[in-house]
């Protein structure tokens, strides 16, 4: 019972970081509909930042965790969206109008490349940064295990609840939010109404490698180490997440995060940690053969 | 990228501005990456180093870079502007590929006479012959019938276990465990592809890469089986009617029955000449599948699967056919790969690898036999020049994937036109 509190706490811990990075994959997917392949590396990319950005920070000797915290998010999120944007202008512009399987190949080169990049200008080494939350609050005790909930579990549920709210407040409420559902439905309508595409959709990738970027600093936190290679599996994972959800809906990309990152944890806990990846592949195999939609999907009839 | 739709030129000013944003797009890239970077030499605890002459670099060579590339673009605006398109020549273009695609046969039979003493080279040329099968083989499911497989690598895996498993296990001889493989990643193509091809092609290019991954799992996890992260070794190389390229002395030595002098590097012509076999048997093949109501089918469905539907052609058999063949020509290639090397692991059959093979499909133009060829000498080539700067390979290869599609959508050698073409009741052009 304890330990499954406890997994039940890692795999909503792990399952927020999931829906954060499935949010960027199924708002591209939804307005423009490609799978934007590079987008875990993207995370990793604000991964990478986040270390850098920690290891200044304790370079000039700030010692303020909150405020150490806050700076390097606005540092990620704002050098992240900018690569974000790039891919976007670079690699996925260009083949909009073209046909479907180009942009994906540009977008596996374009992770082909992020991945290098970051392995070329930032050491092939794993990085270790130093704990910057250590503490945690003990639940409570049954028999000899410990039901513990650490301090950064708590920040990045904290984070990822605060996010999705503001985020959710953009999309529902707001003139930009307006303007993407309506290039989600049809981009030359929106076009004609006087809306800037374009624009939109860049806006929509920053948006996207922003949410990266915060996972991708929360991780560097739980973690404590990054590596290049990062962004390949948990792209994967996140990418199942959001077909689970229902490609295209954003709430269905948290609950597909959440519900990925529990069966993560269980099935680490108590099958086999060495196959805990195969079960999220299985689980994506499965839900596409029997609901191709995902849990929150709309339908979709295919037109001649 | 508005520059090169507009055809009127740019004032200096509006170049000058334009290249100042890139740079600035630049600086911001550059500074996380290029002008900070962490070290944790001498100390646990990381330090940030600054190389901020590479970033001024980097910058400066963007502007440039952007101010040359507007000057290159105008230039062929306007060169465009002045000739107008010429309609593409089809038929003359297709007779000159067929005779470089003989005279490609030709270079490649001479391949072995002209590196005579070059280990390397004959070894670089069979590595070049297996992607070209590989190519081929997902050629049927990518180019032909238009379904996107990220997982392809998991086919020339079970193929290349199956051969080292029976060979290492139960002795069997490369010949005979050819068809075996070759029927046994069939099988898995059908598994895989029975409940997935109903997808749509994004959702199926998943799949298909989550099953490519839940294999190589399995491979490395699943160690009294597959021999786990190590692999297995000592698999037997291939022989010729039952004798063997080994020394003279040794059983069934091919050197004392034709009582010739033996060199190590017999072996890897027969190699050689066995993969070129392999791998022209496979484009006859498939020619010769698209001759078939199969083959032309795959192509129907390609183009349009509610027309296929509607005229009553089971799209999913269709699909399975191509699922299929191109998972047995996969598992052709992994037989002789294990073969080759004598030594598998499961790190031979990462993503990168499906990924390389797709990109060889689609950068040669989806397809096209011959833009696969192109495809494969261009992408195995173009990283052993660059051996120099290893550490830059895959950097570069990154960048030439997606330079080559935004460049060239279709392919280098675009080529989507169908087999067959309705030429009017009289045969004249319709």
């Amino acid at each position: 019972m304890a330990q499954a509190i406890q997994q039940l706490i890692n795999g909503l811990t792990l399952g927020a970081v999931y829906g954060l990075i499935a949010i960027g994959y199924t708002m591209v997917y939804g307005i423009i509909g490609m799978i934007n392949f590079a987008h875990g590396d993207i995370y990793m990319v604000g991964a990478f930042i986040a270390v850098t950005s920690f290891t200044l920070l304790a370079a000039f000797g700030v010692s303020s965790v909150p405020f150490a915290l806050l700076a390097v998010l606005v540092v990620a999120i704002a050098f992240t969206s900018v690569y974000g944007w790039a891919v976007e202008r670079i690699a996925y512009r260009p083949l909009r109008a073209s046909n479907r399987l180009a942009p994906l190949i540009s977008a596996i080169g374009m992770s082909i490349f992020l991945e290098n990049m970051v392995q070329v200008t930032q050491g092939a080494r794993i990085k270790p940064i130093r704990p910057i939350l250590t503490g945690g609050i003990n639940l409570f005790t049954q028999g000899t295990f410990t039901v513990r909930l650490f301090e950064t579990q708590i920040l990045i549920i904290v984070t990822t609840v605060a996010l999705m709210a503001g985020f959710t407040w953009l999309i529902t409420r707001t003139s930009f939010g307006r303007q993407q559902r309506a290039c989600e439905q049809d981009q030359v309508v929106t076009k004609v109404l006087g809306y800037n595409v374009d624009r939109i959709i860049s806006v929509t990738f920053m948006i996207g490698a922003g949410l990266a970027a915060v996972a991708g600093v929360m991780v560097t936190v739980y973690y404590g180490v990054v590596d290049f290679f990062i962004g390949f599996v948990v792209g994967i994972k996140a990418f199942t997440a959001a077909v689970l959800g229902g490609i295209g809906s954003l709430p269905g990309a948290m609950l597909g995060g959440l519900i990925i990152g529990l069966v993560e944890s269980f099935w680490a806990a108590y099958l086999s940690a060495e196959y805990k990846d195969v079960a999220s592949f299985a689980i994506l195999i499965l839900v596409l053969m029997f609901r191709p939609t995902g849990l929150l999907g709309r339908p979709e009839v295919e037109k001649v | 990228m508005q520059a090169a739709a507009t055809t009127h030129a740019m004032t200096l000013p509006q170049r000058l501005k334009d290249a100042f944003s890139v740079a600035f797009i630049a600086l911001l890239l550059g500074i996380p990456m290029i002008g900070l970077t962490t070290t944790d030499e001498g100390g646990t605890a990381l330090k940030v180093l600054t190389r901020w002459p590479a970033l001024a670099l980097f910058v400066a060579i963007c502007f440039v870079g952007r101010l040359a590339l507007q000057v290159v673009r105008e230039a062929l605006a306007r060169r465009r502007a002045r000739r107008p398109a010429k309609a593409p020549a089809q038929a003359g273009s297709s007779r000159l590929l067929t005779v470089i695609g003989w005279a490609g046969v030709g270079a490649a039979l001479l391949v072995p006479v002209a590196f005579s003493d070059n280990r390397y080279a004959v070894d670089l040329a069979t590595t070049v012959l297996i992607y070209v099968m590989l190519g081929w083989g997902l050629n049927v499911v990518v180019g032909l019938a238009g379904l996107l497989d990220l997982g392809y690598v998991a086919f020339y895996a079970v193929g290349a276990y199956t051969y080292a498993l029976l060979s290492t296990q139960l002795g069997w001889s490369f010949w005979q465990a050819l068809p075996v493989a070759g029927g046994v990643a069939a099988f898995f193509g059908v598994i895989l592809g029975y409940p997935t091809l109903r997808l749509r092609g994004d959702y199926l290019a998943i799949v298909t890469l989550g099953f490519g991954e839940i294999i190589r799992l399995i491979l490395v996890n699943w160690t009294s089986f597959s021999g786990g992260p190590n692999g297995i070794s000592e698999i037997p190389r291939p022989g010729l009617f039952g004798y063997n390229f080994t020394p003279p002395g040794s059983e069934h030595s091919i050197a004392d029955l034709l009582q010739i002098d033996y060199s190590p590097m017999q072996r890897l012509f027969f190699l050689y000449y066995l993969i070129l076999a392999l791998a022209l048997l496979t484009n006859l093949f498939v020619r010769g599948m698209r001759k078939l109501p199969t083959g032309r089918a795959w192509e129907a469905v390609r183009e349009d699967e509610i027309a296929c539907k509607a005229l009553g052609i089971n799209t999913t058999h269709i699909k399975l056919a191509a699922f299929a063949i191109g998972a047995m020509l996969g598992g052709f290639a992994g037989v002789f790969f294990a073969a080759r090397q004598g030594f598998i692991s499961p790190e031979s059959f990462t993503f990168s690898e499906s990924a390389i093979i797709l990109a060889i499909v689609v950068l040669g133009g989806m397809g096209s036999q011959m833009g696969v060829v192109l495809a494969s000498l261009v992408l195995v080539l173009l990283p052993e020049l660059g051996r120099d700067f290893a550490q830059y390979r895959m950097l570069l290869f990154g960048a030439a994937m997606v330079l080559i599609m935004v460049w060239r959508p279709g392919g280098i050698l675009a080529h989507r036109a169908p087999t067959l073409v309705y030429t009017g009741p009289k045969g004249d052009q319709a």
